[in-house]
């Protein structure tokens, strides 16, 4: 998808991408927020949101095509759930455990994303094992002639998990068409980058797997968009996985039930806050001319809007049906 | 109809799926060259390397990415090379195939099936002889099964493979080659989560699976021939979902029920039993609902002596037959 793009360094982006690229953007950065709002105001017991990643997000995810290329998430993945399709009402469903939530009807915790059509497939909260689910989606899709891509996410903490070395072993082996997005924000909970590997970079594993690895700055929206849309090429074109590491922070606690100030100063956090994804490519668009202050305005009001009627939704659709909770341990046969 | 060992069985069956539905496919170790049983041997040349695969050593990934596969249209049948080296796999098989479906509210699901040859006897030691269902029983949202014959095996294993839901296949080692039996060229399947009643009797219900079940047989004869005790044997075949109604109205004839299996004692799938048997058909019982199984120790020890030590066998069925029967 190489669109002719006027705007210097868009990576082949127009206009009207690039404040789409934004607006997703904002649109996951706000809806973490509002879901950090409702769990303190007691509606919803928990939530996990990516505040500080949506570069590292919605730039992979805005190289995929929906519907068709497969996404394996982790609970932190709202801009990569919301680029592929999925809706803030969608998300403030599962925040709140409705009945209607099409990622679980309330049996998952949230940001446990999920849709059949989006071909975002269910998550669950062991770190990683979605990784080798990547794999053997992609290994199907070769099996069977398909030019489809299965794009999977992990934290730094989850490059650690030997599922996810098993998983790249056995993509290099077959050539398979998969991506690992691995979002390095330099934590896993409290446990810091230098306690989780020996190396700086964790692409350069990707070597010993037999396929290319890179390192992009994950606050860079178009650096991210522009290393997935290569591993997207590559991947389509039959030349098997490549590892994308994405450099970024959280700017949020691990979780609603986390403290961070008990790991990191807060004046680590400030840092990265002003180099922010979204403060940095607000900045860009401005630059170059691609939006005026006043027009991101008027995106993040669209992005506020859309988020408020989801609220309101969600919050007033029903629970589920206590009983049901004894359906679909098994595939019900007519 | 001919003679047929249980490895020629699911080698049957594999193929016979895997003509049937071109969606299916064999990946594991070794299963290429037919595998260290045998029991792929001839699949990769019929069908070819994309579908009798052999994979890294990672059992992990290999049921990680059947489960990815399934998701995408296809049915794998995975083989773990031994039931023993299944534990790094738990993970995938108990978080992520037997809740995908749960989890999602019936929006997903994945039609795996996990063969492993399981169980003692052999002299596999420690790490060649662990019986696993009884892990597995307890998860919801997997069907076990637990085969040692061979018309069992073929008919089982196509509908383990044909199953919208994760199935484990646990394939009894020492039955694969030690007796033959009439297994049908055709078509036929066996219903998981039915039991088969073996042997008719009126003193006892013994209720057994997997190898047990022949030597269970050859006490049942035994005990007949000398005492005249007549013993009902129960096969349960499939472990999850099983066949309370068989069990409980065999128990509520007979009045007393033995159960035995090859596992250890301690949280076996035969304590399962006997509780039920206790919940439901109290009122029925004339003596102690008895299991004879392993002893909690690790299974199996190399040594043929500690062995037979420890495993059950036809001569200590015999002997709890007896005890519980002067009840
Ligand atoms: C196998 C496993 N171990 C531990 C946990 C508890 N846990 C949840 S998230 C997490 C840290 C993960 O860090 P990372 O992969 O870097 O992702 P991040 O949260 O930083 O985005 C831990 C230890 C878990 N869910 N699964
Ligand atoms: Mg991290």
């Amino acid at each position: 998808m190489v669109s002719v793009s006027d705007v210097p360094g868009a990576q082949g982006l127009s206009r009207d991408q690039l404040r789409e690229v934004y607006f997703k953007m904002f649109l996951a950065r706000s809806v973490g927020e509002r879901e950090r709002m409702l769990n303190r105001m007691g509606k919803g017991p928990f939530a996990v949101t990516g505040e500080g990643h949506e570069a590292a997000q919605v730039g992979t995810a805005y190289a995929m095509t929906p519907g068709k290329d497969w996404a394996l998430t982790y609970y932190r993945d709202i801009g990569v759930a919301l680029t592929l399709g999925m809706t803030p009402r969608d998300l403030l469903l599962a925040h709140l455990a409705r009945a209607e939530s099409i990622e679980s009807g309330g049996r998952n915790m949230p940001s446990h994303f999920s849709s059949v059509d989006l071909r975002i497939v269910s998550g669950s909260a062991p770190v990683a094992t979605q990784v080798p689910h990547a794999v053997g989606i992609a290994l199907a899709s070769k099996l069977r002639g398909l030019d489809e891509v299965a794009v999977t996410y992990f934290g730094d903490g989850g490059a650690s998990v030997g599922d996810v070395h098993e998983a790249m072993n056995f993509a290099g082996v077959h050539s398979l068409p998969v991506i690992f997005v691995c979002e390095n924000n330099q934590y896993a909970i409290s446990v810091p980058a230098s306690k989780q590997a020996a190396v700086t970079d964790l692409s350069v594993r990707a070597q010993g797997y037999g396929f290319p690895g890179v390192t992009v700055d994950g606050n860079d929206v178009l650096a991210v968009y522009s290393a997935a849309r290569e591993a997207v090429e590559r991947a389509r074109n039959g030349d098997g996985p490549t590892f994308i590491e994405a450099k970024t922070y959280r700017l949020v606690p691990h979780t609603s039930d986390d403290d961070d100030s008990r790991y990191r100063s807060r004046e680590e956090v400030e840092e990265w806050r002003k180099k922010g994804p979204l403060v940095r490519f607000g900045a860009w668009l401005e630059e170059n001319g691609v939006a005026t202050k006043d027009e991101i305005g008027e995106i993040e009001a669209k992005a506020m809007a859309e988020i408020d009627a989801a609220t309101e939704y969600a919050e007033a659709a029903p629970t589920p049906d206590p009983a049901s909770a004894m359906r679909h341990v098994f595939v019900e046969e007519e | 109809m001919a003679e047929k060992t249980m490895v020629e069985a699911v080698r049957d069956a594999l193929h016979d799926e895997m003509k049937r539905d071109e969606r299916v496919f064999v990946l594991g170790e070794d299963v290429g060259r037919g595998g260290v049983f045998r029991a792929t041997e001839g699949l990769r040349d019929e069908f070819g390397e994309d579908r009798c695969m052999d994979t890294p050593l990672a059992e992990a990934t290999i049921v990680g990415a059947s489960i990815g596969a399934s998701l995408n249209g296809l049915l794998p049948v995975a083989e773990i090379q031994f039931a023993d080296f299944i534990h790094p796999a738990f993970d995938q098989i108990v978080s992520e195939a037997a809740r995908l479906h749960y989890r999602s509210n019936g929006a997903w699901s994945c039609p795996i099936t996990v063969r492993t040859p399981y169980g003692a006897g052999v002299h596999g030691g420690p790490y060649h002889s662990q019986s696993i269902e009884a892990f597995y029983a307890h998860v919801p949202g997997l069907k076990v099964i637990c085969v040692a014959s061979p018309y069992d095996a073929k008919g089982l294993l196509k509908s383990a493979i044909r199953d919208p839901n994760p199935v484990m296949f646990l394939e009894h080692k020492k039955a694969y080659r030690s007796f033959r039996e009439e297994v049908p060229d055709e078509d036929y399947t066996i219903p998981i989560g039915v039991a088969e009643r073996k042997r008719e009797g009126s003193d006892m219900t013994l209720v057994t699976y997997g190898l047990m079940t022949r030597y269970s047989l050859e006490a049942a004869a035994a005990v007949q021939g000398d005492g005249g005790i007549s013993v009902e044997v129960i096969d349960l075949r499939t472990v999850s979902p099983w066949d309370k109604e068989c069990v409980l109205e065999s128990v509520r004839k007979t009045g007393k029920a033995l159960i035995v299996y090859e596992d250890n004692l301690t949280g076996g799938f035969g304590a399962e039993v006997a509780a039920t048997i206790a919940e439901d058909a109290f009122d029925f019982l004339d003596g102690p609902v008895t299991r004879i199984a392993s002893p909690d120790v690790p299974l199996a020890p190399y040594s043929g002596v500690l062995e037979e030590f420890i495993l059950p066998n036809p001569e200590k069925i015999a002997e709890g037959i007896r005890k519980l029967a002067a009840y």
